[in-house]
């Protein structure tokens, strides 16, 4: 994968495939500090001791941790040629966090990408699912809560036209207001 | 920076899209699932779901339910998408892309017309 995000919807599904009800969502870029940290923390059935220290090995994935896949060693390995980290945390019957961290500057880092595209294909692809995406550049913030959004709708679809609009404008509008002044990573392609 | 800028703007869709709603109870519900399995988005399933919220936006195509699913096992013929029209049998389509998916909205949901070069099965 290429960019960033695509990393970041493959490690969000995972979180709904383990029936997460919650997910959050943070994408923090920091030009003073040089990283770039990317967390998804869900409330999903989680996984043993065991099973979390498999999870980023690709040689070592088996049917049972399928729905982990290939996912998650891809990103720790592009995370690591970055000065960067991945870890896992999980619990089994609590959920998952996944923090991925980078060098921002580094030269092999991919890029973001097209970030406003994986949070709405997100929140529009699992409605179930309550998501919280909190965009962080520099310490500016812009934080999308879902459930605003579907209590004012009162069940009217997400993927009804003006709703698309509204929740595309909004979310590409936070980042770009909140993006560090440097950084061109997350324009649109 | 607040959380939503302008709640008045929603209340406004709400009542537009109740009154459309209305209007077009007799010509059913569109299902569009597209897989999005790690297979799926390295085979660029963002993209396709991107043009086909894009296409239903740009057109102002309302009453199609969007919604995503996992690997369903056939990783080689990524991006798929599956499409139910009303009581129809469901649809699945294989190398969905972008172009494909505009093609599947127009054709088959638009026009009722499958697009049978990228069709894998009718269930």
């Amino acid at each position: 994968m290429r960019e960033l995000s695509l990393h970041l919807l493959d490690i969000a599904e995972n979180s709904v495939n383990a029936k997460a009800g919650n997910v959050e969502i943070l994408v923090s870029e920091d030009t003073r500090t040089d990283r770039l940290r990317m967390t998804i923390q869900d409330d999903g059935q989680g996984m043993d001791a065991e099973t979390v220290a498999r999870v980023t090995d690709p040689f070592v994935t088996s049917r049972t941790t399928r729905k982990v896949g290939l996912g998650l060693p891809f990103l720790k390995m592009a995370a690591e040629s970055c000065n960067g980290y991945l870890t896992v945390q999980s619990q089994k019957g609590k959920g998952t966090r996944v923090d991925a961290e980078f060098q921002l500057s580094h030269i092999d880092r991919m890029p973001m990408g097209d970030l406003t595209s994986t949070i709405l294909s997100l929140i529009i692809g699992f409605p179930q699912v309550h998501w919280t995406f909190t965009y962080q550049g520099n310490g500016n913030e812009f934080v999308f809560d879902d459930r605003v959004v579907k209590e004012e709708l009162e069940g009217i679809p997400l993927s009804e036209p003006a709703v698309l609009q509204y929740l595309r404008e909004m979310i590409t509008e936070g980042i770009q207001a909140n993006q560090p002044a440097s950084r061109t990573s997350l324009h649109q392609p | 920076m607040p959380t939503i800028k302008n709640l008045d703007d929603l209340k406004r869709i709400r009542e537009e899209a109740l009154e459309k709603r209305k209007l077009k109870t007799a010509s059913g519900n569109v299902q569009v699932v597209v897989g999005m399995g790690t297979c799926g988005i390295a085979a660029g399933a963002r993209e396709t779901m991107k043009a086909i919220l894009e296409t239903i936006e740009k057109d102002n195509l309302s009453g199609i339910t969007v919604t995503q699913t996992g690997c369903i096992g056939l990783c080689e013929r990524e991006p798929i998408v599956m499409v139910t029209v009303g009581e129809e049998p469901k649809v699945t389509y294989g190398k969905v892309t972008p172009e494909v998916a505009r093609r599947i909205l127009k054709e088959h949901v638009g026009a009722g017309k499958i697009v049978e070069d990228h069709k894998i099965a009718i269930s």
